[in-house]
């Protein structure tokens, strides 16, 4: 028998027994469609997080921390607290993150180790800005706000990035400030003045000046405030530290440093481990996106289990479907075996079956899932991801389809070989006596 | 007539089960089938007639003996050229007709040819002729199920004639007709055995038919007995 009649052999066979068929197909559907839905999921969620990663800066950055060797604060954790170290600074964190999780402070110094190291070509503190309000046109408004670091690559709905080199007060503000800072659109404040509120450490309150170049689309991670150039960055610092001793002004947790652009990974590994080795921890912005790929990578396994426990017991389906099929055409197996049809041939008759089940399930499975994936990136983008503009929450590559519909088809295939091994050993004889 | 062998039993010996159940279903057979013989093996039902033509047909191995097909030793043959010789030499007519019953008449007469591997298209014109000599040219679109007894006797036929075999065999083909129906099956079986020469192995309980063959092979308890010839 050749290719092509056996699978119009397996088909019909197939389609004779319409109801159980179906059925069948409809339990690999669920697997099917449940795998593509997660993973769509995914692949959404990261690709839109890709987007708004470059987003928060440069790619040859790297965010330099003093290497904490116990996690927390004195008294906690199962080691109890760390020897004293009159040359460590520590600041016990009581806001946000872990509560008693210690940080430790860096100065000048440490700096001056940083540049040290060959590769790195610049390194300045971050210092938290806390400033105490903005106002536009009218009223005044919390503002949360970071320095712009390395150079931009940030989603702008409107105008242009900030500009580091510049000694003009510059900042870019996400779309939802737009309107508390009275304006009506976003083209409409691009040029505008803002005017920041500072308190010192004294109590005393003063004002900036600062102008808005770009409005930002709204980032789900990192984003959700404004990015300041180095020029009003420092002028926010200066002015907010008034009154503080050096030796807190001073200080900081966190030192941004960069490196060519065009080194190798290879490099890259060998800075951080000289950092490692000089008692730093540096982590690149790609690393903190593997961290966080990390957990949305176990989140997407654990959903795609139930997917794989529905085609685990959906082929079981297969088995009990193709056994029963064998069992009933005992005599049609025995027929074309008497008539020279080789053992060979029939197992791949029946494994076809097998696999058509599969395809035709994956089949409708992923178009099913595509087709809910398409209903609800509409619906989102107008309801609950009107803010996150740019994500499609479900997104399905041709890579991740193929890889569902073949994979289906190999468990298919494989559910089928006992049925079809049966059926390749059934006697004639015993198919074509007669009671 | 030519004094050529096609299918020979030596010391052929059948025997189901082991030990204290073991049941021989023949018993040392010997004979020698010629070409374009019409051979009759006649015997009472259980007497081991269905078994010697699965043995003789190539569709059962025997415990001892061995069977020779034109000249060469079956045992020597693998499982592969078995099915070729199948395939390609014999036609096979049942009691039990063994046709798809949703399947159309064409489509189950060309069912060697598609084992065979032969194109859609040459099986099908292959499949007409062979309609035609049995004279259902105008059932070859009709699902097998609808046809009366007989008629579907005669699409098996046509089925077992479909690779020009050289040996049909049939195992009490008109055992499920009535005697009417049954003798016009009979007819053409002999017509084909008479006209294109084809080597006839029949088997049967019904004396009259099988007084039409060429010569009649009894079986009793899987032993052969006083074989008849004209
Ligand atoms: N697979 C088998 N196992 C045990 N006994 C069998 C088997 N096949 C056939 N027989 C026995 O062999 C004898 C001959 O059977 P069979 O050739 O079908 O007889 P006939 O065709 O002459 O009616 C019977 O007694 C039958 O019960
Ligand atoms: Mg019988």
């Amino acid at each position: 028998m050749n290719f092509t009649d056996l699978i119009s052999t397996a088909s019909s066979s197939l389609f004779k027994s319409k109801v159980r068929t179906l059925l069948t197909i409809i339990a690999i559907f669920i697997g099917a469609m449940t795998i593509t839905l997660t993973n769509g999921i995914g692949t959404g969620i990261k690709s839109y997080l890709n987007k708004q990663i470059g987003d928060l800066g440069a790619t040859n950055v790297l965010q330099i921390q003093l290497t904490n060797t116990t996690k927390y604060g004195p008294g906690s954790g199962n080691t109890g607290p760390a020897p004293y170290n009159p040359k460590q600074q520590v600041a016990i964190s009581a806001g946000n993150g872990p509560r008693g999780k210690k940080q430790l402070l860096m100065n000048n110094t440490d700096i001056q180790t940083i540049k040290s190291i060959p590769n790195i070509t610049s390194a300045i503190p971050v210092h938290p800005l806390s400033p105490a309000y903005m106002m536009g046109r009218s009223g005044k408004y919390q503002l949360s706000i970071q320095e712009q670091y390395g150079s931009t690559t940030a989603a702008l709905l409107a105008g242009l990035g900030v500009n580091n080199q510049s000694n003009q007060n510059q900042m870019i503000i996400p779309a939802t400030y737009v309107s508390a800072l009275g304006y009506s659109n976003n083209q409409s404040i691009l040029g505008q003045q803002i005017t920041i509120g500072i308190n010192n450490a004294l109590g005393k309150q003063s004002t900036i000046k600062a102008t808005v170049t770009g409005v930002e689309q709204n980032a789900l991670i990192g984003g959700l405030g404004a990015f300041a150039n180095s020029a009003l960055a420092n002028q926010i610092y200066q002015v907010q530290s008034v009154g503080l001793p050096p030796a807190i002004s001073d200080s900081f947790t966190t030192v941004e440093a960069t490196f060519p652009a065009n080194l190798t990974n290879t490099q890259i590994n060998q800075l951080t481990t000289e950092l490692k080795n000089k008692g730093f921890t540096g982590q690149t912005i790609k690393d903190q996106e593997n961290t966080i790929f990390t957990a949305l990578n176990v989140i997407i396994i654990v959903l795609d289990m139930f997917g794989v426990i529905a085609l685990l017991a959906a082929s079981f389906g297969i088995i009990n479907t193709l056994l029963m099929s064998v069992q009933e055409r005992t005599k049609e197996i025995g027929l074309m075996k008497a008539l020279g049809m080789s053992p060979r041939k029939i197992f791949t008759l029946f494994s076809i079956e097998a696999v058509m089940i599969g395809f035709w399930g994956s089949i409708l499975g992923v178009a099913f899932a595509a087709l809910i994936g398409k209903v609800v990136n509409t619906i989102g983008s107008h309801g609950f991801l009107k803010d996150f503009k740019g994500l499609s929450l479900l997104t399905f590559p041709l890579s991740t389809i193929l890889a569902v519909v073949i994979g289906i088809m190999l468990i298919a295939f494989l559910a089928g070989t006992l049925p079809a091994i049966r059926a390749s050993k059934k006697d004639p004889i015993e198919a074509l006596r007669y009671e | 007539m030519n004094d050529q062998s096609v299918i020979e039993s030596r010391q052929v010996t059948k025997k189901y089960g082991k030990g204290e159940s073991e049941f021989t279903a023949l018993d040392n057979i010997n004979l020698v089938i010629k070409k374009g013989e019409s051979v009759a093996i006649v015997g009472k039902s259980g007497s081991g007639k269905s078994t010697l033509m699965h043995v003789l047909a190539l569709l059962d191995q025997p415990t001892q003996g061995s069977v020779i097909i034109e000249g060469a030793n079956a045992s020597s043959f693998n499982s592969r050229s078995l099915d070729v010789m199948r395939n390609k030499k014999f036609g096979f007519v049942f009691q039990q007709f063994f046709l798809n019953g949703n399947d159309t008449v064409l489509n189950n007469v060309i069912l060697p040819l598609k084992i065979a591997g032969i194109s859609r298209k040459k099986r099908n014109i292959l499949g007409m002729q062979s309609l035609e000599q049995v004279e259902l040219t105008n059932k070859a679109k009709s699902k097998a199920v609808e046809l009366s007894g007989g008629q579907k006797q005669r699409v098996c036929i046509a089925r077992a004639l479909i690779n020009q075999p050289s040996i049909i065999f049939a195992d009490e083909p008109t055992g499920n007709l009535d005697s009417q129906t049954g003798k016009a099956v009979e007819d053409l079986l002999f017509r084909l055995n008479k006209e294109q020469g084809i080597t006839l192995i029949l088997v049967t309980h019904d004396i009259e038919i099988a007084n039409r063959c060429d010569r009649e092979i009894h079986i009793v308890d899987g032993k052969l007995t006083n074989e008849s010839s004209k």
